[in-house]
């Protein structure tokens, strides 16, 4: 996994609150195979960037020019929430959007997006839409996060402190994999099943 | 130290405890036919399933409800047949036991889980999939987890976990004629929010909960991920026991009286602390319906589509906005004014036999005045219910018998709800374009669905009830 340091990019304002997943991928395109050739940026926010004759819709954010080199979202409440689907995170970050900020997120999502070595951030309501206003106020600005001193600045340069869990930030500065991680305990998982299995023998 | 049921399934599973994260045990594996991405990055990676044994896989997003009979080649997308066929594909490599397409015991996944006992109380069970939460109903610490945590699992049976806080509902009372599980999960998310649970392992507490059937705590806990919540769980008692003996996968003979006894001191000891509570009156449940786009946004049905203006949160305002835009519904308007065109009943919250039956009960004897489809849980569900005969009430109601899967839940295999078209739908997710492109989901009990497939419209249906 590539480890995310510093991130300097194009920020998008989404103010609105429980971006579902089925919204930042709809379950349609679930059955596609991504590849390195072809990933699933196409099909990233698809019913709000598409309308149904498949036209972009120049009112969605994505679809404006200072806005399409997007590497950033700074969003609303619970981002995220709904189907566990990792199409989500394979979508931002197949676009290029590394980085979401937000005051809370989906469980199982905030989990993705670590796995696929994007960065979470949760910064208080408050601060997520004072940036989300100065983003909308001035097209194409960027923001500039960086993960080990849990900062992020804003367009005007003040600096917040954005919260993320020690051991997840350790993960991201590090690029480390999870199965690596877990099989370096084999022997106490080994200890373990001996154990467990031996008190019930029918979960084996 | 008295220990809730959650920490005490915790603690049994946790390998290295550094503190802030734990390397977890897991128990059961569930696999459904979206599994491809997680078997692929296994493959990338050159490993192996490590306790194959320790899981179970079923086709159910992508199979047709309809002509399975004619195998893989009646699968017109060719997208979805690829997945169908690398689902056995896979499960075959690996050593899996799989449910495929036309297997007798194929179903939804959440639904073969305890229906074939692989799913017990005191497990430690994931699944590629949200709802997930709905195994622990069984008494067990289920949570949805994405590709990757799948992979890890597969590769190590294993996977590092922060661990969540714990929030008890209790739901105390009797629940009124024609209230079910559905309407009890649903009031629970009206009050505590999409996002009420996030964090959190919910455990559903009350005499409410103690007198519901299998069936019921299955609904309640498949929704806890609609309130944000990484799990739910019931405490298991004889409900369980009974639901569980004999089934495929649980233990037999002696084996059954061990587990019998750990798993009766399972249940949540007197005085155990939990981080947060919430509770409701059992009592006072009505039938209880989705008026919006998110499982929050829900009343009970002699409600009125309340006025986005009256929201105190700006957030919660502006979504709700956008939602009765969305929905083509005007705040005012009463709840049983409002006209469906396709009703849907099945899901892994909603497909079990208890449920066909609830909404058999209502349909004997009586038409529907809207399209609509039947799709059971599992193929087991579908053989008991025509054995009961509950297909043929359904049929002469003019609602078309499926097979079995996830079918319009999620509309990934063809079955979906057409643009603009409104329906009144038994599943757990009623965001925006979930049954389809522009599809307007009202989510209801089966009894709801049922009554508004007669009269057309959003009905109470105790109205029908004699
Ligand atoms: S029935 Fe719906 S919610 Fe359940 S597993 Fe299938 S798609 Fe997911």
């Amino acid at each position: 996994m590539e480890p995310f340091t510093q991130l300097s990019a194009v920020a998008a304002p989404f103010g609105m609150a429980n971006i579902d997943t089925d919204k930042i991928i709809p379950a349609r395109f679930l059955r596609k195979l991504r590849t390195v050739e072809k990933g699933y940026d196409p099909w990233l926010f698809y019913d709000m960037r598409f309308d149904t004759d498949g036209n972009e819709r120049p009112d969605f954010i994505l679809n404006q020019t200072p806005w399409r080199k997007t590497g950033i979202i700074v969003a609303g409440p619970n981002f995220g929430c709904g189907s566990s689907r990792e199409g989500a995170a394979y979508a931002m970050l197949d676009w290029g959007i590394r980085c979401v900020v937000a005051p809370s997120f989906g469980d199982i999502h905030y989990a993705n997006e670590i796995q696929n070595g994007m960065l979470p951030a949760i910064l208080a309501e408050e601060h997520c839409a004072v940036l989300r206003a100065q983003l909308q106020a001035s097209p194409g600005t960027s923001l500039s996060i960086d993960l080990a001193s849990q900062t992020i600045t804003g367009p005007d340069g003040k600096c917040y402190h954005f919260q993320i869990d020690s051991v997840y930030k350790e993960r991201l500065l590090k690029g480390l994999n999870d199965v690596g991680l877990v099989l370096q305990e084999l022997p106490a998982i080994e200890a373990f099943e001996n154990k467990h299995f031996a008190r019930m023998p029918w979960l084996a | 130290m008295p220990r809730t049921l959650f920490e005490k399934i915790w603690q049994q599973h946790v390998i290295v405890d550094k503190g802030n994260e734990a390397l977890l045990y897991i128990d059961r594996n569930l696999l459904h036919d979206g599994a491809f991405h997680a078997f692929g990055a296994l493959a990338k990676e050159g490993r192996k399933v490590r306790k194959p044994r320790q899981s179970l896989a079923t086709a159910d997003h992508y199979v047709p409800t309809s002509g399975r009979e004619k195998g893989l080649a009646n699968v017109i997308d060719t997208d979805a047949r690829e997945m169908i066929r690398l689902f056995d594909v896979n499960g075959a490599e690996h050593g899996i036991r799989c449910f495929g397409m036309n297997h007798p015991q194929q179903g939804i996944v959440h639904v073969i889980g305890p229906e074939t006992g692989f799913t017990q109380p005191g497990i430690t069970l994931t699944c590629g999939d949200s709802h997930t939460s709905t195994h622990g109903a069984m008494g067990a610490y289920a949570f949805g987890i994405g590709a990757s945590q799948l992979k890890q699992v597969l590769a190590t049976q294993c996977l590092w976990q922060r661990r969540p806080k714990t929030l008890r509902i209790t739901v105390d009372g009797k629940l009124g004629a024609g209230v079910s599980g559905k309407d009890v999960v649903l009031a629970i998310i009206a009050k505590i929010g999409t996002a009420g649970g996030t964090g959190h392992v919910i455990e559903y507490a009350g005499s409410v909960f103690r007198a519901m059937a299998m069936e019921g705590r299955l609904t309640v806990c498949n929704m806890s991920i609609e309130a944000g919540a990484r799990a739910g769980m019931i405490a298991p008692d004889d409900t369980t026991f009974q639901y569980l003996a004999g089934r495929e996968y649980a233990p037999k003979g002696g084996q059954w009286d061990e587990a019998l006894a750990m798993w009766r001191v399972l249940p949540t000891d007197d005085g155990a602390v939990f981080d947060h509570e919430v509770s409701l009156d059992g009592n006072a449940i009505e039938p209880t319906i989705t008026w919006g786009t998110t499982p929050e946004e829900a009343l009970p049905v002699s409600a009125v589509i309340p006025d986005p203006a009256s929201f105190a949160d700006a957030n919660k305002r502006a979504h709700a906005e956008s939602a009765l835009r969305y929905m083509d519904l005007k705040p005012g308007t009463r709840l049983t004014d409002i006209e469906i065109d396709r009703v849907f009943i099945g899901t892994c919250t909603n497909g079990r036999l208890d449920d066909l039956r609830a909404a058999a009960a209502v349909l004997k004897g009586r038409k529907v005045t809207v399209q609509g489809w039947v799709s059971p849980g599992s193929t087991q569900v579908k053989r008991d219910a025509e054995a009961e005969g509950l297909h043929r009430i359904f049929e002469e109601a003019g609602l078309e018998w499926r097979a079995s899967g996830c079918s319009g839940c999620a509309a990934m295999n063809g079955d979906f709800v057409p643009p603009g078209m409104r329906a009144a739908s038994t599943s757990n997710r009623n965001f925006e374009g979930r049954q389809g492109k522009g599809a307007r989901t009202h989510l209801m009990s089966p009894a709801m669905a049922a009554a508004a497939a007669i009269t057309g419209r959003v009905t109470d249906v105790r109205k029908l009830m004699s």
